[in-house]
């Protein structure tokens, strides 16, 4: 038996390898927030006048929720009080210039992505994915953009959005999430910096997958990007963004904004591998992931699908929603959540029906192992105008050993009586029979346990790009390594 | 190709099998019977190297090799099966998913080639049809949802891909109604063969009269008490464990064939 101890143990203290340093001499602000950093932020990002004029307004928003100490607290996670004082608002490698190819790009970041496995250079990209890599709080390059820019697909960063499509970012900005949504909305609005800008012209199906790839590098920034997505009628696009980390034994935030607008016949496939460093075995360390997503479903027949795998981070606070405005719409949230050591995740999804016959589906599964708290936490709405609206949900929860939590916050809110709601939820544990009975049939513990997840995560699984299913399945196989003993 | 001699094993501080041996030869069929708590299923589980037994003494060499010093999966892919008395069931891992990647794991360790989805589907369903198995039951997770007699009669069946040296079933026949009983017997009668042996851990003598045991030991204590041919079963049957505990001598040395 000793021999499987030892590997176990090998497996369990097998490091997080996405967590180096790239050492590249930055441009960074004082730590701190007040209304000059968000002067320099948009300044340093030659923005129209109406950016800094919302950002100021989301910061005095900001403040005057800080003061009323509004920070959400309802959500069944624990941390420290998070000092805003001490959080770098702005890091970014120093260039003179956004590069205008890939050639011009320094040479240490394009080493950096091809480390984590994903290669910039257009050549060596074979999977026929578009990728836009924010370093901290700048996009250091996006590939694929002459290709899609012959379909009329506008994919760059969103401080090009904001200089070159300024009337596109006018319009739809804080049209799904306004800055007074909520606490990390408000500082998010305030201060983003960065992140990915999509927009999907009439008719128009992208050809390939397009993906944005979050690197936090310096230490003691807070990543505050934001994405808005825009499919205009008839169109079509699937969207992947991964993300990961240094180890740095202080918890660093990570408080971004997504916003999707799916118009008339539109359908949005957003899809998340999210691999934040999620801190040591003791809980030390790791990122906050506090994100705020959501989908507007504008437009008849439109739909908005969210898969995410959430595998890292220290906590997660996130609830990827659809508002199902346009009658017949479709809202989808597929969910693989995975809490191992000490993480917490406290994540779900909104469904609000407000158009007539609109159906959502839900399917979350959560996994938790070691000390790890994993909940769920969804709401149904449905309005008094949403005839014929349908809703199915289902929460499963997979427990590893016994110390670790399972917890499910389904929330339902029928108004209107022609509507179909169902919600269906389990908790299962992996035991000691079953592993034994694997083994007794030729397979070790590890085959045991990785065949049970991903049997657990399959309905979830499938709904992922091919290639990225992959990657989860890999990587849900690294976190869950060891957990069993 | 198994000798065990002299096994004793606890679970906590409380010793259940008290020097066991046993000798079993290719092609033999061993019926293990004995009152509840005598130690059958102990010694089932021990053999296929189940956590929370401590092997205090004895030992049981399998082929040659230490058996009681491999990992489980070692032991399985070695050739030694455990047909389960309460098989687990396991939710999103399918059947033909789950026997396809135990049997590749056991011909990988025998130096095979892996198998195919096709070359295993259509080996999968002569074997079935041995089972007068349901093919759905194929797509189906493992156990998940099975009557009792569909489970035994999916152990019998995963007996007959993976094809062991050594099956210990362990009170196969216990749930099971007359029909069941049957069919999950001519299972195994055909899987009777001169290479393999067959060792039935059975508290009653009814799937003795369908599968019919080369040798009878009597467990009683965390000993073998007796040990005879077929015959014995039927003097059990009709005369009750508590006829040997009385007039049990005490036997040391258990079988010896």
């Amino acid at each position: 038996m000793s021999t499987e101890i030892d590997t176990l143990e090998e497996l369990v203290n097998r490091d997080y390898q996405w967590g180096f340093v790239t050492d590249i001499e930055a441009d960074s602000v004082a730590p701190g927030l007040n209304e000059d950093v968000i002067r320099l932020i948009s300044s340093k990002k030659n923005e129209p006048e109406f950016m800094l004029e919302w950002r100021l307004k989301a910061y005095r928003h900001w403040v005057s929720l800080e003061k009323a100490q509004a920070e959400p607290k309802w959500a069944n996670i624990h941390y420290p009080p998070i000092d805003y004082e001490s959080i770098v608002y702005y890091s970014a490698p120093k260039t003179k210039d956004r590069p205008k190819s890939l050639d011009e790009v320094d040479p240490e970041l394009l080493r950096t992505y091809e480390k984590l496995g994903i290669p910039l250079q257009e050549r060596a990209i074979l999977s026929g994915v578009a990728v836009d890599a924010v370093f901290d709080s700048v996009s250091v390059a996006t590939t694929f953009r002459e290709k899609l820019g012959d379909l009329g697909i506008i994919f760059c960063s969103f401080s090009e959005a904001v200089r070159e499509h300024p009337e596109l970012v006018q319009k739809y900005l804080g049209s799904v999430v306004p800055y007074t949504d909520n606490f990390f909305a408000a500082l998010n609005a305030a201060v983003f910096t960065d992140g990915s800008f999509v927009y999907v012209p009439k008719g128009v199906r992208c050809p390939m997958e397009l993906s944005t790839y979050f690197r936090i590098n310096a230490r003691n920034t807070g990543q505050f990007e934001r994405t808005l997505i825009i499919a205009d009628d008839d169109s079509y696009v699937s969207y992947l963004e991964g993300c990961t980390a240094p180890m740095r034994d202080e918890n660093q935030l990570h408080a971004a904004v997504v916003e999707l607008i799916a118009h008339d016949n539109a359908t949005i496939k957003y899809s998340t591998v999210q691999n934040w460093y999620p801190g040591d075995k003791e809980g030390k360390g790791g990122i906050y992931n506090f994100v705020t997503k959501r989908g507007k479903c504008l437009g008849k027949n439109s739909k908005i699908s969210w898969t995410q795998v959430e595998t890292g981070s220290a906590i997660t606070w996130k609830y990827p929603s659809c508002i199902l405005q346009g009658d017949n719409s479709i809202g989808e949230f597929y969910s693989v959540v995975l809490t191992n050591n000490y993480q917490q995740a406290d994540t779900g999804t909104k469904m609000i029906h407000l158009g007539k016959n609109t159906r959502s589906t839900i399917v979350s599964k959560g996994i938790s192992a070691g000390h790890g708290e994993n909940t769920y936490r969804g709401m149904v709405k449905i309005t008094k105008n949403a005839e014929g609206a349908r809703n199915y949900s289902q929460c499963d929860s997979l427990l590893l050993g016994d110390k670790c939590g399972a917890h499910t916050f389904p929330y339902l809110e029928v108004k209107n009586s022609t509507a179909q709601v169902e919600h269906e939820a389990t908790t299962s544990k992996i035991g000691e029979d079953q592993i034994f009975y694997f083994r007794q049939r030729g397979l070790s513990s590890e085959d045991a346990v990785s065949m049970i997840v991903n049997g657990f995560c399959k309905q979830v699984f499938r709904e992922l790009p091919m290639e990225f299913a992959v990657e989860a399945q890999k990587l849900l196989g690294v976190s869950l390594e060891g957990s069993v003993g | 190709m198994l000798e065990i001699k002299n096994l004793h094993a606890s679970v906590d501080t409380n010793e259940i099998l008290r020097g066991i041996n046993l000798t079993i030869n290719p092609g033999e069929v061993h019926a293990i019977m004995g009152p509840n708590g005598s130690g059958k299923s102990t010694l089932a589980h021990v053999l296929a190297g189940r956590d929370g037994y401590q092997i205090t003494q004895g030992e049981a060499i399998f082929e040659g090799k230490d058996l009681l010093a491999m990992l489980p999966e070692e032991r399985a892919r070695e050739g030694v099966f455990l047909a389960f008395q309460y098989p687990v069931e396991i939710a999103g891992v399918s059947n033909m998913y789950f026997l396809r990647a135990a049997l590749n794991a056991i011909r990988k360790h025998r130096g095979l080639d892996e198998l195919d989805a096709m070359d295993f589907l259509k080996m999968v369903r002569e074997k079935m049809k041995i089972l007068d198995m349901d093919e759905s039951l194929m797509n189906r997770p493992v156990n998940e949802g099975f009557s009792g007699g569909e489970k035994k009669r999916n152990e019998i069946f995963q007996m007959a891909v993976l094809e062991p040296k050594l099956a210990i079933l362990d009170e196969t026949d216990s749930g099971l109604d007359i029909d069941a009983l049957r069919t999950v017997s001519e299972g195994i009668n055909r899987l009777r063969g001169p290479e393999r042996a067959i060792v039935l851990v059975t508290h009653y003598q009814r799937l003795l009269n369908y599968v019919v045991p080369d040798f009878v030991h009597v467990l009683a204590d965390g000993r073998i008490v007796k040990s005879g041919g077929k015959e014995l079963a039927h003097e059990l049957e009709e005369k009750g464990y508590v006829w040997l505990e009385e007039s049990a001598e005490p036997v040391k040395s258990g079988a010896n064939h």
